[in-house]
């Protein structure tokens, strides 16, 4: 339970422009998801879609099986935490909370207010007066606490300290390790979450260019060093993508598997072979 | 129970590492308890699939055995297995490196000989 199904969802907005074009997702049940772009690539409006707040030009999305649009049951079913607030901002946050179980009805109340402790969020303000930081405290407090299958969170450590990151991504796989669910983090952090998640997908001007576990896409790819002329013996016949050129030393990323290293020619250029990290692979395939 | 992100290999293959280490060094000990995958997800904030991989390499070579239920333990004779198998690879991971760079600072065998002399204490 928590598969979600994303078929040829297009999104055009009232500008023409269009932000998704023929986005196909299977996101499987009980992972741990990394939607990652950069600004504008469409990450956001996929969210927004997938939670039925706004509806797609063309597509269709379902959750284990059903059609997601205007089905209370499948909606009450996932946890979305926005960027955007939505809730009443003269509200106080344990108001909000109580206010919570009327969407949610397995919201943990004992479990927010536990959190909110550890956080230190004062549950007696009123929501606009929360700093930026607090406020994505509440909402990723607030969104855990639903005991929903499916959580999305959009920008979830948006505003916080390290602490408090540090404190979110451990909450956030105690849950997960207590009771397995579908999650999807939509992030710029992209270092923090690498070892947190387990797929990643990979949006790039409104079109999926990678959807796979962590570990197949990081052993897509290789970084290789040495003498300029060097690496470019190396180079030849390989696809590749330079990182960086000075006068005699070279560093590129080769876009192939980390199989088809060759060893021999290794020794024979005397050549550094490095893995790639999450994040630089993704500046490497999202840079133009 | 650490891991180093500047490492070179995979989460889980530093997880082997770290528990073997601990193992090693009697912070795990034989037919005694280890942490949970659980604790380890946490704790490292790592995803627990990738706990549960090290893990089952673990149990692979028999270096702990899992009781339903229970938890994960050390087997009898871990210890002694993990030195044969680190022994096994120590001339690759730590001699030939330390070969190659002393050719490179054209340090001579005799030299290293009597670096290995002095550093016997240690």
């Amino acid at each position: 339970m928590g598969e979600i199904k994303v078929s040829s969802i297009t999104k055009d907005y009232k500008d023409k422009r269009r932000a998704l074009d023929d986005v196909n997702l299977c996101i499987k049940e009980n992972k741990i998801y990394g939607l990652l772009g950069r600004n504008g690539a469409g990450k956001t409006t996929l969210l927004n879609i997938i939670n039925d707040k706004i509806f797609p030009t063309a597509g269709k999305i379902t959750v284990d099986g059903e059609d997601l649009i205007e089905n209370e049951k499948i909606l009450n079913s996932i946890a979305y935490m926005m960027q955007d607030v939505m809730y009443p901002l003269n509200m106080e946050v344990r108001e909000l909370f109580e206010w919570a179980e009327k969407f949610y009805i397995k919201f943990d109340q004992a479990y927010a207010n536990r959190l909110a402790k550890k956080f230190k969020l004062d549950v007696t303000k009123e929501l606009i007066e929360l700093s930026t930081g607090y406020s994505t405290i509440f909402k990723d407090i607030l969104t855990l606490a639903t005991n929903a299958r499916i959580l999305i969170f959009d920008e979830p450590v948006l505003g916080l300290d390290a602490n408090h990151r540090n404190m979110f991504y451990k909450e956030l796989l105690k849950s997960y390790n207590e009771k397995p669910k579908t999650i999807i983090i939509s992030t710029h952090l992209i270092d923090e979450v690498a070892d947190v998640i387990e797929e990643v997908i990979i949006i790039k001007k409104g079109k999926i260019i990678r959807e796979e576990s962590v570990d197949r896409f990081l052993s897509s790819a290789y970084i290789v060093s040495g003498r300029t002329n060097n690496v470019d013996k190396y180079l030849e016949n390989r696809d590749f993508v330079v990182e960086e050129t000075m006068e005699t030393l070279k560093i590129a990323t080769v876009l192939e598997s980390t199989a088809k290293k060759s060893m021999g020619l290794k020794e024979e250029l005397k050549l550094e072979f490095s893995k790639v990290e999450l994040q630089k692979l993704f500046i490497t395939l999202t840079n133009s | 129970m650490l891991l180093d992100s500047n490492s070179d290999k995979p989460v889980y293959a530093q997880l082997v590492e770290a528990i073997e280490d601990d193992i090693l060094r009697e912070i795990f000990k034989e037919d005694s308890k280890i942490i949970s995958t659980t604790e380890m997800s946490v704790q490292l904030r790592i995803n627990p699939g990738t706990a549960l991989k090290a893990i089952n390499l673990l149990a692979d070579d028999e270096i702990i055995y899992k009781k339903r239920g229970v938890g994960m333990f050390v087997y009898k004779g871990a210890k002694k297995k993990i030195m044969n198998k680190r022994k096994k690879s120590f001339r690759e991971i730590f001699v030939l490196p330390m070969m190659k760079e002393a050719d490179k600072l054209k340090i001579s065998k005799k030299e290293i000989n009597e670096m290995m002399e002095g550093s016997k204490e240690v």
